[in-house]
């Protein structure tokens, strides 16, 4: 037993080959900020963007929204990071692995959100509508003043689930040679036949994602008023 | 509370505020206004009576637009609602409306409610709005209530903001649809009182409602519709003691039953 437990330390918490790496997944971890960023950013806006084209009601370019988004909800990010990294090149385009990773998460973040987004809109009830318009509030104005203020409050929970399961997909541009936090490690791995930088890593992933969805709840019971 | 006891009324029937002409409205196969005509004089208040599926609240809502009639004429206070030329948002600042379900906005404050309108389409600065704002909040006995948000005020309360939101603008007109239809009994009672200190203040009114002692006391006129069409129209004394057409008589005795 004593020994299988050594074993087990060596193998997991191996305090020298730890610190050896540290640096590099410190270098990952950057990289995974700076791409999880990235893709928080540009898929809530375009996932926004997406919602509110389509609250305009233009019956051609609702079929070409609910084409896109379906899409990429039924394509595993992984097939899409692959596509676009090597299938590309073929068409004079070689964009590199990062970009690949930042395009294909922004493309299923912008796919998921804009559901969440359009099921918060059209859950606003008709009545609101009514009374701005009733008061000269134009459409646009009734939008971003009366029913976006309160869609957006609905749908903090699912969005911030959706953004944090999808934001964890950084972890798949390991498989484009970005040198993100699993990237690193793995290759960390490889190099000291020792899987403790795998600990390294799994540490550096709670240290990103615990906030966000701690951040998360607390947006959730803030964000809610009485009706 | 008996119209004898009011300020005389000048000139009832003056100029028109409204005018509505054969006003159609389909709901694909459904007929639901057939050949409507209204005129609404400055200080008048015109009240709407009928069963449910008459076509009463359809028509208050062809009033100013939030229902695009299939065929007709509306002029309010001189503006054509239905000319394509007509700025809607700009005409409709002149066209108050209070709705049964109150529709106030959940997320703002009874003052934020009030303003939006006067910042965003008024175009006033965000001091002169909040001025007018707690002046309209006063009008209707909500002073003390400006920074409550709806869900902290009793429904009789939210709908007097609703009033508050409307008149905040100085509407020519206000279209009340069944603006006690949701309350509970005991608070209809302000809701009734602050349309009927408006309605002295010589605000043109129509009133879709099942109020029959405010219609009595305070209506000039009262209108029954049946199946998309105005039925019998006369003063209260008129409707309510001695209607003249069978369903004007069926449908008040129904009412006056309960």
């Amino acid at each position: 037993m004593a020994s299988n437990w050594e074993r087990f330390v060596d193998a997991f918490f191996n305090a020298r080959v730890m610190a050896k790496y540290l640096p590099d997944i410190a270098h990952g971890t950057l990289v995974t900020i700076e791409l999880a960023a990235l893709v928080i950013v540009s898929g809530l806006a375009a996932g926004l963007a997406l919602a509110l084209l389509r609250s305009l009601g233009l019956r051609p370019v609702n079929l070409l929204i609910i084409f896109v988004v379906d899409l990429f909800r039924a394509l595993p990010p992984l097939v899409i990071i692959v596509f676009i990294y090597f299938g590309l090149p073929a068409v004079e385009l070689a964009p590199s692995g990062f970009v690949s990773t930042w395009l294909s998460l922004t493309l299923v973040l912008m796919a998921f959100s804009e559901e969440i987004y359009w099921a918060g809109i059209t859950s606003i009830a008709k009545g609101q509508w009514e009374a701005a318009r009733s008061t000269g509030l134009s459409y646009g104005q009734t939008l971003m003043h009366v029913v976006l203020p309160q869609a957006i409050r609905l749908t903090i929970p699912p969005l911030t689930n959706r953004t944090i399961a999808i934001t964890k997909g950084t972890a798949l541009g390991t498989v484009v040679a970005v040198s993100e936090i699993l990237g690193m490690a793995s290759s960390a791995v490889s190099n000291s036949y020792n899987p403790s930088p795998l600990t390294l890593g799994a540490i550096a992933y709670l240290i990103l994602f615990l906030p966000m969805v701690i951040v998360g709840r607390w947006l959730e019971t803030r964000m809610t008023w009485k009706r | 509370m008996r119209l004898d006891e009011g300020p005389p009324r000048q000139n009832p029937r003056g100029n028109a505020i409204v005018e509505a002409r054969g006003i159609h409205k389909h709901f694909g196969a459904l007929h639901v206004l057939k050949g409507v005509d209204l005129a609404v004089a400055e200080r008048e208040l015109v009240f709407i009576i009928g069963p449910s599926g008459s076509g009463k609240s359809t028509l208050l809502r062809c009033l100013n637009r939030l229902e695009e009639p299939t065929s007709g004429k509306v002029v309010v206070d001189g503006v054509d609602l239905l000319d394509a030329r007509t700025d809607i948002n700009h005409a409709r600042q002149r066209i108050g409306m209070v709705f049964q379900s109150f529709n106030l906005y959940p997320h703002m404050t009874a003052l934020g409610n009030v303003t939006l309108a006067l910042r965003k389409v008024a175009g006033k600065s965000r001091a002169a709005a909040d001025e007018l704002g707690r002046a309209a909040l006063a009008r209707v006995g909500l002073a003390d209530r400006a920074g409550h948000r709806p869900g902290e005020l009793s429904g009789g309360q939210q709908q007097r903001v609703a009033i508050a939101r409307a008149i905040a603008l100085e509407p020519r007109v206000m279209l009340f649809d069944e603006p006690t239809s949701a309350l509970d009994p005991e608070l209809v009672g302000s809701v009734l009182g602050v349309m009927r200190d408006l309605r002295e203040s010589g605000m043109a009114m129509v009133v879709v409602s099942h109020e029959m002692g405010f219609a009595r006391n305070a209506a000039d006129r009262v209108l029954f519709m049946d199946q998309g069409v105005i039925v019998e129209e006369g003063t209260p004394a008129a409707i309510f003691e001695s209607p003249i057409q069978q369903r004007t008589r069926a449908f008040i005795s129904q009412i006056q039953r309960h």
